[in-house]
């Protein structure tokens, strides 16, 4: 909302002392924000005045233009009280009109000085300006196309400054108004709270002496007056369609924000803005018999005065007349009663509009406009008579219009309920010393009719209030008045917390550790589509290809919510790549979804806590959405350098991050070969932890790597994080040291070149019985020396027992039980 | 060795005449002084005290003087190797303690060489940032509440008093699940969390919030259909709106320094009442809008920064949550953690934040 200062202060006297920026400090503090403060003759200095054309000849150039040599009376403004010779090469003025002038050292916005020099073969002195030339977004008095500013006969004497006129001396304040203040929408909101900020008379605008309603006027009858409470109507006669705004009327507009369009409808919006309250104008002489409203029938059609054709819902309210529906009540007219540049009679309509039906009708036609914007929020519904009369009373003045007699006021405005409250708890929710009289002075400030008992006020807000309705609401007035900033600082004395979830504290170690081994986090959108999951390889039928869909996506390609992190991850390392990375390691952890079985979920009322139950139903229907954690790698790994060359990604790299982390969890976590889209089918290992598959980890397939412009051999990790550090225990306990000798053994296995590691290690271990420490598999072998089909496996085994040194004979045979479990179950045979 | 000397004369025996014995004595400590490095004291040790040293074949020639002469040129001869040994030992400390000097010069490296052979990793500021803030609330006895990030409906808007015509309940603003009418949402605000805290848990309640939110504005530098949020709740018996200013001024102050005071402005959210934008000074002008002679360009000469928003909780919230709002009150609060850490970092566009370029996260390192 934009207002000029000036305007603000019609209605309000402020102290002499009080300056805009100190006006609107105030308002901010009260609730109404201060966005800008424009001053739009703030860069123009010098004599900038009011001349009148005396002469104008055209003279044709060389160069095909045509300029125009004036003389211009610039009364006293020169000096002189010659005219003054100029020239112009724009046309829409001629002889007689009142123009604006500057003069030879004035300085224009730009820096733009201006001096009296020779051009076109005259001596230029000055310059007849637009409305772009002086700054002004717009020109007030809406001149021609090449933007000369003609001012309207009987505005000014030539020789007169024209900043005045121009509104080149105005201040104007553009507020922010929440969506609960849509009084403020108004010059009289604004002005009100301006008079509360500095305890300054505020003059309602909104009360005039009206007349009486005696003679009827034109028919009209509500069908819904629940829909529509008020509607008061007033007919004006001999208009004249081609009366011109005044500049006042036409400079407040722009400054609000408004283009001036005609009288007629620059009226109407000027007594929106000075009341609130909109206004519809029809064509009396296109409208046929009684008007009616009431809501629309299904399917029902209106060409609304946009041009386009809507199809009416039966939520939505209509005015109509014997020719059928003329109008959406309080959001836009119909096309067939418009007024236009012949409309004599004008039906005026000041009606009051149910908010939430003004709310729905424009959201399901979108239709966004200052009327309605204030028609949905809520209008004061007892000045319909006085806005009316307003409206009357302007175009009568300056339209040449004669009022009719009669005045139509059918309905009246609903009555306000009280709210109750307890004298102290204004001082109770704002944690300050707010005494009893200090709450009803405020409350009587902003409006309220107060009926005072013992312990309780009733307070009956103002009708330009319909955002007060409960007791916190009355709080908010009484707290911003006495000064948010009044409250006292005082931090909460909580009972003593648990401090982080176990859980919590978990997801910071995987983090950190990642970050350990050289990994980098990102944040991706979780967005994901069909080539997407195309690209990554996975078949038709892919569990993770069931996704909750989006009905509203942001791309049609990416409609549904992701169920895998890898492909953000893979397009970030991508990226990077292709921003000169020589190599790039990243990991993200983030929300997956599953669609859930059971949905929908349930909208319950908001008068009670839903029960157990019914919150069990409403967790249900939701997504199972578990925290994964996913890794890319890709390029190099380790760089090459004065230490000898580098090494690039590898399958082990990937798999290694998930070992690093069990480690740092203190999980076991089993690895097995699978084939699993995105990753190698012969180079992707399956993690489980007791016998549940949480993720996978390995070689990107050198499909997928191609597909997203990832150098070969890129290697990937997802798993499920919720579920690695559900298996975390709860407490370990330390190990016991043996400080006596260690025994080492070394041992080489040939076996089939299938056979995992992991199994013969485990094979090795369980023989070697409880004297064993550790055991590390340190060559792999495979050539000539084990046959075709084989491969030597060489483990070194360490034991220690915890209460003696060991004998050569004990050693020798636990690693021989070792070899021997392996030959047992593996067909391992010793190198 | 000559035999037992029958025929005793001192004067006779001549390497164990005193002249002789300092002779010897001095010519060893000359060598010895005179050896410059380990090997060559090394020779010098077995030509002055080696078996065939002179003050070695005179130390034998002892035994063949007669008793009574035998004390005096033991001690003489005695006291001369021990002049020498000590020598010795002193020259070996030296020529020692210069090799290792001069062998700790040779294995000199330039230890400027790069040593970045795997590159470090980072975590993203938007993590380390939520922790930070968490860690400060934690520390008061607060603790981290948590909630998925696809949300019920009911619990994204109308237990939190935003009613069905409530205009953030648009397709314009808010992503709905398929079917549109499935009554499922991606949560536009952090608030269900709190919502599922008060339904699920027993007031005393101190809780933060930080998490993903969604909405769909278009992606830019100052938007994004993902973004992040902190909320707080506290409810309690007694809770003000003084608690709140005063939870908030040290949350500023921890987050920006201390002394970073806020503002609170009257504002409106349908889940407090009364509500407030509050406002942080500016912490890089301190609130004088300028900085050397120019407008300060993190509040563009304002002197403050928008940081979120707050309120007391709205009773009807705490009704549709089972909390009873006679016997409890509550404070709520919420801002945005990418704005804040673009505010305190200096970040100018947000999508930075989501394009995961290392370099940009690197630079974090271990700063928040």
């Amino acid at each position: 909302m934009k207002a000029a200062a000036s305007w603000i202060k019609e209605y309000v006297d402020l102290p002499a002392d009080v300056t805009t920026e100190r006006l609107t400090e105030r308002l901010t503090d009260l609730g109404l924000k201060l966005e800008a403060i424009e001053r739009a003759g703030d860069a123009i200095t010098g004599p900038l005045v009011v001349g009148r054309v005396l002469t104008q000849e055209k003279e044709p150039q060389k160069n095909g233009k045509v300029i125009n040599w004036c003389t211009v009376d610039v009364g006293a403004a020169n000096g002189s009280g010659e005219p003054q010779g100029i020239v112009c090469g724009a046309h829409n003025f001629g002889p007689g009109d009142l123009v604006v002038v500057v003069l030879p050292g004035a300085v224009l916005p730009g820096d733009f000085a201006i001096s009296a020099r020779k051009t076109y073969g005259h001596l230029s002195a000055g310059m007849i300006c637009s409305a772009t030339e002086l700054g002004l977004g717009e020109d007030p008095f809406g001149s021609g196309e090449d933007g000369i500013i003609v001012l309207p006969e009987g505005l000014a004497e030539p020789g007169e400054s024209a900043f005045g006129l121009l509104g080149l001396d105005e201040e104007v304040i553009e507020f922010e108004i929440n969506p609960d203040r849509a009084y403020a929408l108004s010059l009289r909101g604004i002005a009100r709270e301006a008079a509360l900020a500095f305890d300054a008379p505020f003059r309602d605008p909104a009360l005039r002496d009206l007349p009486s309603k005696a003679p009827a006027g034109h028919p009209v009858e509500i069908d819904d007056p629940e829909g529509c409470p008020v509607f008061v109507a007033r007919t004006v006669t001999g208009f004249d369609p081609t009366a011109p705004t005044p500049g006042w009327m036409a400079q407040r507009l722009v400054q609000s924000g408004m283009r001036p369009i005609s009288l007629a409808v620059d009226v109407t919006n000027y007594v929106m803005l000075e009341l609130g309250r909109p206004i519809h104008g029809y064509d009396l002489d296109k409208l046929q018999g009684t008007v009616r409203v009431r809501r629309a029938t299904e399917g029902e059609k209106l060409r609304t005065l946009d041009g386009t054709d809507r199809v009416l819902s039966s939520e939505d309210l209509v005015v109509t007349d014997d020719s059928g529906i003329i109008g959406l009540g309080g959001v836009m007219g119909g096309e067939t009663t418009e007024m236009s540049a012949t409309t004599t009679r004008v039906l005026i309509e000041s009606a009051h509009w149910d908010a939430r039906s003004m709310f729905r009708t424009g959201k399901r036609h979108k239709i966004s406009s200052e009327a309605g914007k204030r028609n949905e929020r809520g209008v004061d519904p007892t000045i319909c008579e006085a806005a009316a009369d307003r409206v009357v009373e302007l175009l009568t003045t300056y339209g040449g219009a004669t009022a009719e007699p009669g005045v139509t006021v059918v309905g009246q405005a609903p009555a306000r309920a009280p709210i109750t409250m307890s004298y102290d708890l204004p001082a109770k929710v704002m944690g300050a010393d707010v005494p009893a009289d200090v709450t009803l002075a405020h409350l009587e400030a902003v409006g309220c009719d107060l009926v005072k008992e013992d312990t309780v006020v009733l307070a009956t807000p103002a009708p330009w209030r319909p955002d007060l309705n409960d007791p916190f609401d009355l709080v908010e007035e009484v707290a911003r008045i006495v000064g948010y900033n009044e409250v006292p600082s005082v931090l909460p004395t909580p009972p003593a917390g648990r401090g982080l979830t176990r859980a919590q504290r978990l997801r910071r170690r995987v983090g950190r550790t990642l970050a350990g081994a050289g990994c980098v986090e990102v944040v991706s959108f979780p967005f994901i589509g069909e080539a997407t999951f195309d690209a990554l390889g996975l078949d038709a039928d892919d569990p993770l290809r069931r996704t909750v869909h989006l009905a509203n996506p942001m791309s049609a390609e990416e409609p549904s919510f992701t169920t895998t992190l890898l492909p953000g991850l893979i397009k970030a390392a991508a990226r990077n790549l292709g921003r000169g990375a020589s190599g790039v390691a990243l990991f993200e952890t983030g929300a997956v979804a599953f669609p859930s079985e059971h949905g929908p979920a349930p909208i319950y009322g908001v008068e009670a806590r839903p029960s157990d139950a019914e919150l069990e139903t409403l967790f249900a229907a939701l997504p199972h959405q578990p925290n994964h954690l996913g890794a890319v790698l890709a390029g190099e790994r380790e760089r090459s350098g004065w230490w000898g060359g580098g090494r690039p990604v590898a399958w082990a790299d990937a798999v290694e991050l998930v070992r690093r982390l069990a480690a740092e969890l203190s999980v076991d976590v089993e690895l097995t070969n699978t084939e699993r889209a995105p990753w190698h089918p012969g180079r992707c290992a399956q993690v489980s932890v007791a016998g549940q598959v949480i993720g996978h980890a390995g070689e990107l397939h050198p499909k997928v790597c191609q597909a997203f412009g990832l150098p070969a051999r890129a290697a990937a990790v997802e798993i499920d994080l919720d579920a690695l550090i559900a298996a975390a225990p709860a407490t370990v306990r330390g190990p016991e040291l043996s400080s006596f000798p260690v025994a080492k053994e070394d041992v080489a296995l040939i076996v089939d070149a299938d056979v995992p590691a992991a199994q013969v290690e485990a094979a090795l271990r369980e023989g070697a019985g409880e004297l064993l420490e550790s055991i590390r598999l340190f060559d792999v072998y495979t050539g000539e020396q084990v046959g075709e089909g084989h491969k030597s496996l060489a483990f070194a085994l360490r034991f220690r027992a915890p209460d003696r040194t060991l004998t050569d004979e004990e050693t020798s045979s636990a690693r021989d039980a070792a070899v021997a479990a392996a030959a047992d179950r593996l067909g391992a045979t010793q190198r | 060795m000559s035999g037992p000397n029958t025929d005793y004369d001192p004067v006779e025996v001549t390497p164990l005449k005193p002249e002789e014995v300092e002779a010897s004595r001095d010519a060893a400590i000359a060598a010895i002084a005179a050896a410059g490095d380990l090997d060559e004291l090394k020779q010098v040790r077995i030509d002055h005290t080696g078996d065939r040293s002179p003050l070695a074949l005179a130390n034998r020639e002892i035994g063949a003087l007669p008793p009574q002469a035998r004390k005096e040129a033991g001690q003489r001869i005695g006291q001369a190797r021990g002049a020498v040994n000590k020598a010795l030992a002193e020259r070996q400390g030296v020529l020692e303690a210069e090799h290792e000097a001069r062998m700790l010069v040779e294995e000199t490296v330039d230890v400027t060489l790069p040593t970045d052979r795997r590159p470090a990793g980072a975590r993203h500021p938007l993590t380390t940032g939520a922790e930070l803030i968490a860690d400060i609330f934690v520390s008061m006895g607060w603790e981290v509440a948590e909630g998925p990030v696809i949300e019920a409906e009911w619990l994204n808007f109308d237990a939190l008093n935003l009613g069905p015509d409530h205009p953030a309940r648009t397709m314009q603003d808010t992503f709905w699940t398929a079917p549109a009418d499935n009554g499922i949402v991606l949560r536009t605000q952090t608030s269900p969390v709190q919502a599922r805290t008060m339904l699920t848990r027993k007031p005393p309640i101190y809780v933060v919030c930080p998490g993903r939110v969604f909405r769909t504005d278009e992606y830019d530098a100052t938007h994004s259909p993902m973004f992040h949020q902190v909320e707080g709740l506290a409810i309690d018996e007694g809770i003000t709106m003084a608690h709140l200013r005063g939870t908030l001024d040290h949350f500023a102050a921890a987050m920006f320094g201390e002394g970073i005071r806020t503002r609170f402005r009257p504002s409106y959210f349908p889940f407090t009442e009364p509500s407030a934008e509050v406002d942080l000074v500016c912490f890089v002008c301190r609130g004088t809008g300028e900085l050397d002679g120019a407008t300060c360009r993190t509040c563009r000469g304002e002197a403050w920064i928008e940081w979120g928003g707050c309120g007391v909780v709205n009773p009807r919230v705490l009704t549709a949550c089972g909390v009873d709002p006679e016997r409890y009150t509550g404070f709520a609060f919420g801002m945005g953690i990418d704005r804040t850490l673009m505010v305190r970092h200096g970040i100018a566009d947000l999508r930075a934040l989501f394009e995961g370029d290392v370099r940009f996260t690197s630079a974090f390192g271990t700063e928040i």
